[in-house]
């Protein structure tokens, strides 16, 4: 700088020359009593409204949870249920059938919950080939499917554990001795069918080596249209998780006594894992799901509190 | 150069600065041998000889990389930080199977990271490649035999044995040996200020036998060789033989012109190169100031080791949980989890041998979660350093528009140091006062002349309470020939009214003796314009203050000295010159300067002027007329804090003089170790026997600002001691007038200036002396310490002289000492060496363990300025030493309040904040990984996309914590200079204590905790969507993400004190950039982006339950903090809260305001506090009474 730029009344009301005396027009928060107490309880004020609109939302939802693991194992297999299930021979099917608490609007999501089942886990997780299940077997990069990547020399389409262990317990809903339609199209996101699995990647060479895991697949059926795989594939987030299933698109009375014939084909008994079914309808917010409302309730009434507490001290102090 | 040149052997003889002319004395007799092995061919750059040497060329660089090895050298550096060698390491196991995450997703953070500081060291380079650009594309004149000319050569082109010429006001390209000058005597004057900072002239002097080469056309015949010494960085010797004509001849520094200093004050000179580039003097110098960490960084190295040990922790702890997991999936025979292929299975997750995959998991744990150690930390606060050290140097507050210069942060690395200074330790002259000497009050034969008063005085008057009506202001006819160091009012010396004094002869002599007995040049700037080079101050304005009173010292050469004199008796002036025959010169030893000359009359005479106690010891007897009134002026004249100078002259007898110079010469020229010892016995032999004539008095005016500045440090709670040379009473004086004493504090007076140890100094037992004086000081600290312990609620003073000082430094002594020391509010140590000076500060640092700031202007502080934590230099008169090797250099003292209380206020607590900040992040950030691990069985599995993780530290949250760093303000400037007791923040290290750290570290695992269980419980489950879908792993990770990058940046938010638009552009626009991230990032195809392909877009945007669970997330992991800052803020509010708050208040509560501190202070005082502060409190509370009144 030169001395003719220094210092001019222009210079001084400069945005630069503000900026460079570290003396930009600030806003400059404090704390004070006034606000904490206009802060809190303003947090307050929005959080519990919205948390019992959440769990109005929440209670509006009719959700219908049945464990079926044990229930279908035969009684003399309770014990070694693990045999059972890895028993080719013992007819898989079974039934129960439960009565529909509540009127439950269509579309009603049916989906299969398994607990303690780590689709997390990080050698699960990473078995798979997104370039193999969008381009098919053209393409290399299958190391990442270990360690079912190939059988007989030949590589696996959909190779990887996640597909090898491809959930395959089967329902269907009969209400009144009529089936209920399921929906199965649909299930899977959008964006996966068109652009994760490929439309002309057809399955092969899957489920054919010595050790089978779980479903197989229609090898005359592009991977694309495989809706239950791709579910299957979005691997969930905790070792307690839900997948969709299905929809029944009609309504469901107050008292409609629906049965269920299913195949108990998936084998949790090995690692003590739970298998449900689940039927629920949704509100705009989605499932059942207390816990946010109760948390914004929780989180409202606290700050509503910390306000009260705070301004009575405040007080307190104030006359000492 | 055809120039007519008398050639003039007398007169170099008589020169005071005759070169050593003895050869074969010890050191030359070296030569040839190891170390002394240069040969130079003069004249001769050419030749087989010389280029068989191989001497380097003049090519300079004083970069640190080159273009070839910059990448090698900058990592390597890079690298030598520990946390760095961890990322590397993580980074090339990232491309194993251990690997949690990608090997690209790792590697790309760290390059940003290595290549952003590689960038800032690159540009550091570029520039000082600029420089040496510059200097090695200077342009010399070099001699050319072919054509018998000079041509214009580069520098960097120059060769050892060149012939070069040099004109006025250049700079010496190479180290030179000096044949001839435009000076007929061959004699010529340089300036040494890029050397050594002195701004005086230096004369140098040719060997006579070399002067004849003078002309371009005589040079062609010149042979020389010369033998010296190897290069090395002694800038004041310089051992060599010059074989010219078949004889040896010795080379001494007189010879010697040294590169980077400057012709003055002469025409030109030829010199033929000696050293070039690196070898020269001046570049062998050049050694790296010692590096200084701060406190805050040693610190945040030993957090790094807390995080590194929390990290070792998780990861064992995950490995084990890991381990057992992985041993259940084969339990009798039969593997559990059948989907993972157990039977099938690599080592990582064998159940077989679960203690090996333990092992493994554990080094993978370890890259993991390697986002609790902030891997940015370093080079956001170096980029912070930097831009905060930037303002400090644009700051127009610092600037001295007189001087033309800004304040200037030399290192960056020390910013938050200087707001923790405990002690200051400062020099006085130049520092506190100008150095600019003015000439104010004289007593020439007893008589007092001069009146007006001094700042001192005015400030013991005002002490005293006397009302200054008297100080008649200086009218405008006397104010009319105001000059720079003469101050002298008197209507009986001035204009010549001298001549008719009663004493007008000795008046005469007084003022002879101030125009003659000096080394000052005289520079003519024009007509009636006259400017002196000197070596000191105080020797202008002796200068000066003759002429002005009608002795004009208008010119100089080796021999003589002329004076434009008033002749007493005709009245008009008349050019009289005297023949300098000897000038001994002043020495801080001798403390004394006198010449010998003969004046036009013929008469010898000895001039002197020094110490008073110096001259009264030799004066004759009949010289000692004046000598009782003189002494009894020169106390009062000290007691105003005025420098003396007695002043005093003697006639030669011829015979004497004859004898001793012979004597003197001889001593002159032998060049044996006790040379300077017989010098110095001689030159008492002949200065003895004067006659006094009177004393001058000098004042050293006080810098601008300097009591209100000491006041405000002092009001800080900051310590502050003066490190003088001064007598005892000056010292207590410029403390009074710099309110460094203030009243109503009590002085301890520390000192061996007893009668008992007088006594026993007289009896000479050397031993006696120093047990007597280290009893004494013994009990004079001891008397003192229970003094203060007594009187716990008055401000004591500490003064203590050099001598005293030595002794309570005994290894015995120093810690009650020290323990004084510290409880006084101000100590002066007077009469002390620099040496002492470093000595008192390496000892204050090392004792209390605070922050130290030396600030001193002198080449004298540079011990001082490079012992201490932080050294500030005061790029004043005095050179530039001090500048270059101080931390900070500031024009004025006064500015040193704005560098620390705003500027290191600010620093601090920004650098304090940014790294509590960062570890809270990270924490947070890398938590919430190890809450989702125990979820996935401790698989290792992340619980966010890669890409997401590697820009975490580098985009979403960087840029806000640098805003942070670089601005933040918790309190304006003008605020922080009207509270000073905020600086107490610092220097208690409240902002940084490990209490803090860690409450800042469980915040962040305490919203880690929040973030997972609140994110996983809301949304994981049941449908999260109207249309039945439910989240997934990336639903989850994207959510999770979502509510840490919401946090972190609000937390932020909350934490800083002060909203430009740049802050909200850097917090939100973080959060922006991370959602404009996953669209991008989600709109590639899902071969590159896996998890995140379209996952906001299409999965979590439409869900209201997303947006819903960020807002609870973020409000619920906010409120801890927040109300722990509500509450703490209303009943335990720290400084700076106070002032916020006071600021906000309308005026009335401000009074209950300040009470209320007061009370609370009060009670909360322990005995390790500054007892100072109650009455700064006190002292703030009677102002803002007054105010009110």
């Amino acid at each position: 700088m030169t001395d003719t730029d220094r210092g001019t009344q222009r210079d001084r009301d400069s945005a630069f020359y503000l900026f460079t005396q570290q003396n930009l027009p600030a806003c400059k928060p404090v704390l004070t009593p006034e606000w904490v107490f206009m802060t809190f309880l303003f947090i307050g004020f929005i959080f519990i409204p919205v948390g019992l609109v959440t769990l109005r939302a929440s209670h509006s939802v009719v959700e219908i949870v049945e464990r079926y693991d044990i229930g279908c194992v035969p009684e003399p297999f309770r014990i070694n249920k693990v045999s059972y299930i890895q028993d080719d021979s013992i007819p898989k099917n079974c039934s129960f059938s439960f009565k529909v608490p509540k009127y439950m609007k269509a579309p009603i999501y049916i989906y299969y919950q398994l607990d303690n089942y780590y689709q997390n886990h990080r050698r699960y997780v990473k078995s798979r080939s997104d370039k193999q299940l969008l381009h098919g077997q053209n393409q290399h990069g299958i190391s990442s499917c270990q360690p079912v990547e190939v059988n007989n020399d030949r590589p696996i389409i959909p190779c990887g554990l996640i597909a090898w262990s491809l959930f395959n317990d089967t329902f269907t809903f009969i209400r009144n001795r009529a089936e209920l339609k399921v929906n199965r199209k649909n299930i899977a996101w959008k964006s996966d069918r068109e652009h994760k699995f490929g439309k002309n990647v057809y399955p092969f060479n899957f489920q054919n080596g010595t050790l089978i895991g779980g479903g197989k697949l229609n090898p005359r059926i592009p991977l694309s249209d495989q809706e239950d795989l791709i579910v299957w594939m979005r691997t969930s987030a905790l070792p307690s998780f839900r997948k969709l299933y299905g929809r029944i698109e009609k309504d469901l009375d107050v008292d409609d006594v629906v049965v269920v014939h299913l195949m108990n084909n998936y084998n949790t008994y090995s690692f003590g894992g739970k298998k449900k079914l689940v039927l629920s309808t949704t509100s705009w917010l989605g499932g059942k799901n207390d816990f946010l409302g109760l948390a914004y309730v929780f989180i409202g009434s606290s700050s509503v509190t910390i306000a009260v507490v705070f301004t009575l001290l405040h007080l307190l102090s104030q006359r000492h | 150069m055809a120039r007519i040149r008398k050639r003039s052997i007398q007169l170099s003889k008589l020169c005071s600065f005759a070169c050593c002319r003895s050869s074969s004395q010890d050191e030359h007799a070296q030569i040839g041998q190891k170390g002394y092995s240069r040969v130079v061919y003069c004249n001769e750059p050419d030749s087989q000889e010389q280029i068989r040497l191989r001497y380097r060329g003049n090519y300079v660089s004083t970069t640190k990389y080159t273009a070839v090895n910059f990448l090698p050298k900058s990592l390597f550096e890079q690298f030598r930080r520990v946390a760095n060698i961890y990322f590397l390491v993580v980074a090339c196991v990232s491309f194993s199977p251990l690997a949690p995450y990608s090997a690209p997703s790792i590697i790309l953070p760290l390059v940003v990271v290595i290549g952003a500081t590689m960038a800032k060291e690159g540009v550091e380079d570029w520039r000082r490649n600029l420089q040496d650009i510059e200097a090695n594309n200077r342009k010399v004149e070099v001699y050319d035999k072919s054509s018998c000319s000079f041509r214009q050569t580069k520098w960097k082109d120059l060769r050892v044995g060149d012939l070069v010429k040099v004109c006025k006001d250049e700079y010496f390209p190479a180290d030179l040996l000096l044949l001839s000058s435009s000076y007929e005597d061959v004699v010529c004057y340089v300036e040494t200020m890029n050397l050594d900072g002195e701004t005086n002239l230096k004369l140098k002097h040719a060997l006579n036998v070399t002067s004849f080469y003078s002309s371009a056309e005589s040079l062609k015949e010149f042979r020389a060789v010369i033998k010296c010494e190897d290069p090395n960085e002694h800038l004041y010797s310089f051992i060599g033989t010059l074989y010219f004509d078949c004889q040896q001849y010795s080379l001494s520094p007189q010879q010697i012109l040294l590169r980077d200093s400057k012709l003055k004050n002469t025409e030109c000179i030829f010199g033929v190169v000696i050293f070039t580039g690196h070898d020269t003097k001046v570049m062998q110098n050049a050694t790296d100031p010692p590096s200084k960490r701060t406190k805050i960084e040693r610190r945040m190295d030993r957090i790094i080791y807390v995080l590194f040990s929390t990290l070792i922790l998780v990861s064992f702890i995950g490995s084990l949980f890991f381990g057992i997991e992985t041993n259940n999936d084969l339990s009798g025979g039969n593997y559990t989890r059948w989907y993972l292929r157990p039977d099938k299975t690599t080592v990582f997750f064998d159940p077989r041998r679960p203690a090996v995959a333990a092992f493994l998991h554990c080094l993978t744990g370890l890259m993991l979660y390697g986002y609790l150690i902030p891997i940015s930390l370093y080079v956001s606060i170096e980029i912070c350093k930097v831009l905060q050290s930037i303002f400090i140097n644009q700051d127009q507050a610092m600037y001295d528009e007189v001087m033309d210069r800004p304040a200037h942060a030399r290192t960056s690395n020390l910013n938050e140091e200087l707001g923790q200074v405990h002690t200051i330790l400062s020099d006085k002259t130049g520092t506190l006062t100008c150095n600019s000497m003015e000439f104010v009050k004289c007593s020439i034969a007893g008589t007092l002349y001069g009146r007006g008063m001094t700042e001192v005085e005015i400030a013991l008057a005002r002490k005293r309470g006397e009302q200054l009506t008297e100080q008649a202001p200086i009218d405008a006819s006397e104010s009319k020939k105001s000059f720079k160091g003469f101050n002298f009012r008197d209507e009986h010396i001035m204009d010549g009214k001298w001549v008719s004094e009663p004493q007008s002869d000795v008046i005469q002599k007084f003022f002879r003796v101030l125009a003659t007995c000096h080394t000052a040049v005289p520079e003519v700037m024009g007509p009636d314009e006259i400017m002196y080079e000197v070596e000191s101050p105080d020797e202008a304005a002796f200068v000066i203050a003759a002429r002005e009173v009608g002795f004009e010292f208008f010119a100089r050469n080796q021999t003589s000295i002329k004076l434009r004199e008033l002749d007493p008796t005709s009245g008009i002036r008349v050019d009289r010159v005297y023949e300098l025959l000897h000038v001994l010169e002043f020495s801080s030893a001798r403390k004394r300067m006198s010449v010998i000359v003969k004046n036009p009359e013929n008469q010898l005479l000895l001039l002197a002027k020094g110490a008073d106690s110096v001259i009264f010891e030799r004066l004759s007897k009949e010289g000692r007329a004046y000598e009782e009134r003189t002494k009894e002026h020169i106390e009062k004249y000290s007691e105003a804090g005025l420098r003396t100078m007695a002043v005093a002259y003697r006639e030669l007898d011829n015979d004497e003089y004859k004898t001793w110079e012979q004597e003197f010469l001889k001593a002159k020229t032998s060049v044996s170790a006790d040379r300077d010892v017989l010098m110095d016995e001689l030159a008492c032999q002949i200065e003895r026997d004067l006659i006094l004539l009177g004393a001058t008095a000098v004042e050293d005016k006080l810098q601008k600002g300097v009591p209100g500045c000491i006041d405000k440090l002092a009001r800080a709670g900051i310590g502050i001691w003066v490190l003088t040379g001064d007598k005892r009473g000056t010292a207590i004086n410029i403390g009074y007038a710099c309110s460094l004493l203030r009243h109503g504090m009590k002085q301890i007076v520390i000192t061996l200036e007893l009668p008992e140890i007088l006594a026993q100094e007289k009896e000479g037992d050397k031993e006696a002396i120093a047990e007597a004086s280290l009893n004494s000081i013994k009990l004079q600290i001891l008397k003192a310490k229970s003094q203060v312990t007594e009187e716990s609620s008055t401000e004591f003073g500490l003064i203590i002289d050099g001598k005293s000082l030595t002794y309570a430094m005994d290894k015995n002594l120093v810690n009650s000492f020290m323990d004084l020391a510290m409880r006084c509010a101000t100590v002066i140590c007077c009469r002390s060496s620099p040496k002492q000076k470093a000595v008192i500060t390496r000892l204050v640092k090392s004792v209390t363990g605070r922050t130290t700031l030396a600030i001193g202007d002198g080449a004298n502080d540079v011990g001082m300025l490079q012992e201490a934590d932080i050294g500030v230099g005061i790029s004043g008169v005095e050179g530039m030493q001090a500048v270059m090797a101080s931390d900070f250099a500031i024009a004025q003292f006064r500015f040193l309040e704005r560098l620390l209380l705003v500027h290191g206020h600010w620093c601090y607590r920004r650098i304090s904040m940014m790294i509590c900040y960062f570890f809270y992040k990270n924490i947070t950030f890398g938590f919430t990984l190890f809450w989702f691990e125990a979820y996935t069985s401790f698989s290792g599995q992340p619980a966010y996309n890669d890409w997401y993780m590697s820009c975490y530290n580098v985009f979403f949250t960087s840029l806000p914590v640098i805003a942070l760093g670089v601005f933040d303000q918790d309190v304006s400037a003008r605020l922080c200079l009207k509270h000073p007791l905020l600086y107490q923040e610092g220097v208690r290290n409240i902002l940084f204590n490990w209490p803090r750290i860690l409450g800042w570290m469980f915040n962040g695992l305490l919203s880690s905790i929040i973030i997972y269980f609140l994110t996983t419980n809301s949304i994981t489950g049941p449908a999260f969507r109207k249309d039945g879908q439910v989240a997934d792993y990336s639903v989850l990770g994207v959510t999770m993400y979502t509510c840490v990058v919401w946090t972190v940046n609000c937390q932020m938010a909350l934490s800083i004190n002060y909203f430009t638009w740049i802050q909200h552009l850097f917090i939100w626009g973080s959060i922006a950039f991370w959602y404009i991230f996953l669209v991008v990032y989600g709109s590639i195809p899902p071969t590159l982006s896996t998890t995140a392909y379209k996952v906001l877009v299409e999965a979590c945007a439409p869900s209201i339950l997303y947006w819903l669970t960020t807002l609870l997330v973020v409000i619920a992991a906010l409120l801890p903090l927040l109300s722990y800052r509500a509450f703490q803020i209303r009943f335990q509010p720290m400084e700076h809260d106070r002032i916020q708050i006071q600021r906000r208040r309308p005026e009335s509560t401000e009074y209950d305001a300040t009470q209320r501190r007061l009370s609370e202070s009060s009670e909360a005082r322990t005995s390790s506090e500054l007892p100072s502060e109650v009455r700064i409190r006190i002292d703030n509370l009677k102002a803002s009474s007054k105010r009110k009144n």
